[in-house]
């Protein structure tokens, strides 16, 4: 009977775990960044702000070629309102500024710099790199994004974005 | 009972023994060193081996340093 407690507790207490690990759900609000350690500044206001928050990096190769795309879109919507937060994952920081030196970028890059088990990543439960969500004005998800697929992937960060910027 | 007691303690054992690579932890994974294929003329020096002995080639290893993207 004792054993049946325990065994019972057990996978009570574990099935409470996995719930409480996926805290980004579509149509939930995302995580508050400000109460993470992220190396580097993040934007001051995002109320109002479509978000594209992208994990990445720099030895994943999908999230290299990702880049320029991300650069264009901030180009191209910027200016109606779309910001991109790209959250570096590698486990060194000079790692990350080198890939910065060869691939300048004019989003915001932030280092998640907390200890293991307490990233901002690590509430996401991503399942490949690169990842991203994409934030309407409201700060719920709407879009998730696994992995990078070049003209596609491109295509439907811009039809999401439009459609989130047009509400 | 006892061996119901050795049978979960086995399983506890066994669980926590599995170490889960988070994709985000793999960097070291994808480094080039990782690659079975790194050196060329190694390679192709196993690639003959394998070709003489075996009567086949191609289709050893994977593509790719291990992290796993896309």
């Amino acid at each position: 009977m004792q054993l049946r407690r325990i065994v019972i507790s057990i996978c009570a207490s574990l099935t409470v775990v996995m719930i409480a690990r996926a805290d980004v759900k579509i149509g939930e609000s995302f995580l508050d960044l400000s109460k993470y350690k992220l190396d580097g500044k993040l934007p001051s206001d995002l109320k109002g702000k479509v978000v594209l928050v992208d994990f990445w990096a720099s030895w994943c190769g999908p999230c290299k070629e990702s880049f320029p795309v991300m650069n264009e879109l901030q180009k191209k919507y910027g200016g109606q309102g779309l910001i991109i937060i790209a959250v570096n994952e590698d486990e060194k920081k000079s790692d990350m500024d080198d890939f910065c030196k060869d691939n300048p970028t004019s989003f915001t890059i932030v280092r998640d710099a907390g200890p293991e088990g307490k990233k901002v990543v690590d509430k996401t439960e991503i399942s490949v790199m690169p990842s991203s969500f994409l934030i309407d004005t409201e700060g719920k998800v709407r879009f998730a994004h696994s992995g990078f697929h070049g003209a596609d992937s491109k295509k439907k960060y811009e039809q999401e974005i439009e459609s989130l910027l047009n509400k | 009972m006892k061996l119901i007691w050795s049978a979960l303690f086995l399983a506890v054992l066994a669980g926590t023994g599995c170490q889960n690579v988070k994709p985000w932890q793999r960097g070291t994974l994808a480094d080039y060193t990782m690659r079975a294929d790194r050196d060329p003329i190694g390679t192709a020096q196993e690639e003959h081996i394998f070709f003489s002995r075996e009567m086949a080639s191609g289709g050893r290893g994977v593509g790719g340093g291990g992290c796993g993207c896309n």
